[in-house]
């Protein structure tokens, strides 16, 4: 049982099915969601050096580096809206947050 | 074999803190799963060859943005109770949409064919004799310093970013300005007295 390629790419596949299953379930909860996405960047990870390490190719490792930039950056802003929000309205409820009338 | 006994371990306890990720009450537990399940995959980069990802993947998303994540889930004062309302009614249809992806997925990734030639003519292949951090080093700051310079820059602007959003000025604090201190000038800060002896100041 020599673990291959497809065996990375479909815990990245199941991973990134449960970020997609969370935003469905936890569709209020602007937290929730957030971990959600972090939970689907990592997959995209996973993928990106799974590829890197197994055509022998480290541009994926560099690629996985600048998705996680980003990845911190997105939670910063993220949160940091988060908590705007919650002191403006008082409420995290996506379902409340229509003040731009969307 | 023993690469493949801690794939298994490292991918079934990754893949069930992610779904216990989604699913407890909780969202500072869910946070904790989140933790236990970037580890996981941070073993997993290691068994991969990737150890400076591994690392970096600890380092950054565990020891910041986690911490982050922590910080304002215990700050805010909401009722996770309310916000879960509608967790089973939206059950099926997620578990549906899914379902129906992992099987698109699995499906692909199981018939996924490398062509031979492609690892031959890999643009950056690993170095041999070098650390995996060596390796990355040679290449991040040569042949993709734009890219590297840019992500430095995306944080920055987050980093400004977040400090605007978040700022508040209160109005019963005083602050100290460092323009009107600069700005005094002798006349108006000393006043010399004359002052006779054995009267004292009226």
């Amino acid at each position: 049982m020599t673990v291959g390629l497809s065996h990375y790419l479909t815990v990245a596949a199941i991973l990134f099915t449960l970020g997609i299953f969370g935003i469905f379930l936890n569709r209020k909860n602007v937290i929730v969601i957030l971990m959600s996405i972090e939970l689907m960047l990592l997959a995209v990870n996973i993928n990106l050096v799974a590829f890197s390490a197994f055509h022998g190719d480290l541009v994926g490792q560099i690629f996985a580096m600048i998705v996680l930039t980003v990845a911190a950056a997105e939670a910063a802003i993220g949160l940091a809206i988060v908590v705007v929000t919650f002191r403006n309205r008082g409420t995290i409820d996506v379902a409340e947050i229509d003040l731009l009338k969307g | 074999m023993l690469s493949a006994l801690f794939f298994y371990l490292f991918a079934i306890l990754c893949v069930g803190a992610g779904f216990m990720v989604v699913t407890v009450k909780n969202p500072v537990h869910a946070v904790l799963f989140l933790i236990l399940a970037f580890f996981n995959a941070a073993g997993l980069f290691v068994l991969l060859g990737a150890e400076f990802l591994a690392m970096i993947l600890v380092v950054v998303y565990v020891g910041a943005v986690m911490v982050l994540f922590l910080f304002v889930v215990m700050m805010l004062d909401v009722d996770f109770a309310v916000l879960r309302a509608g967790f089973f009614k939206y059950l099926p249809i997620g578990a549906a949409v899914g379902l129906l992806l992992l099987v698109e997925l699995i499906l692909i990734v199981g018939a996924w064919v490398t062509a031979p030639d492609i690892i031959a003519q890999a643009p950056t292949p690993p170095a041999v004799d070098i650390s995996n951090t060596e390796a990355i080093g040679l290449v991040l700051y040569t042949r993709y310093v734009y890219l590297f310079e840019a992500s430095g820059l995306i944080l920055l602007v987050a980093m400004i970013g977040a400090i605007v959003l978040t700022l508040q000025h209160k109005r019963d604090v005083r602050r100290q300005s460092v323009a009107a201190q600069v700005a005094r000038t002798r006349e108006e800060a000393v006043e010399l007295v004359e002052v006779e002896s054995g009267r004292g100041l009226t």
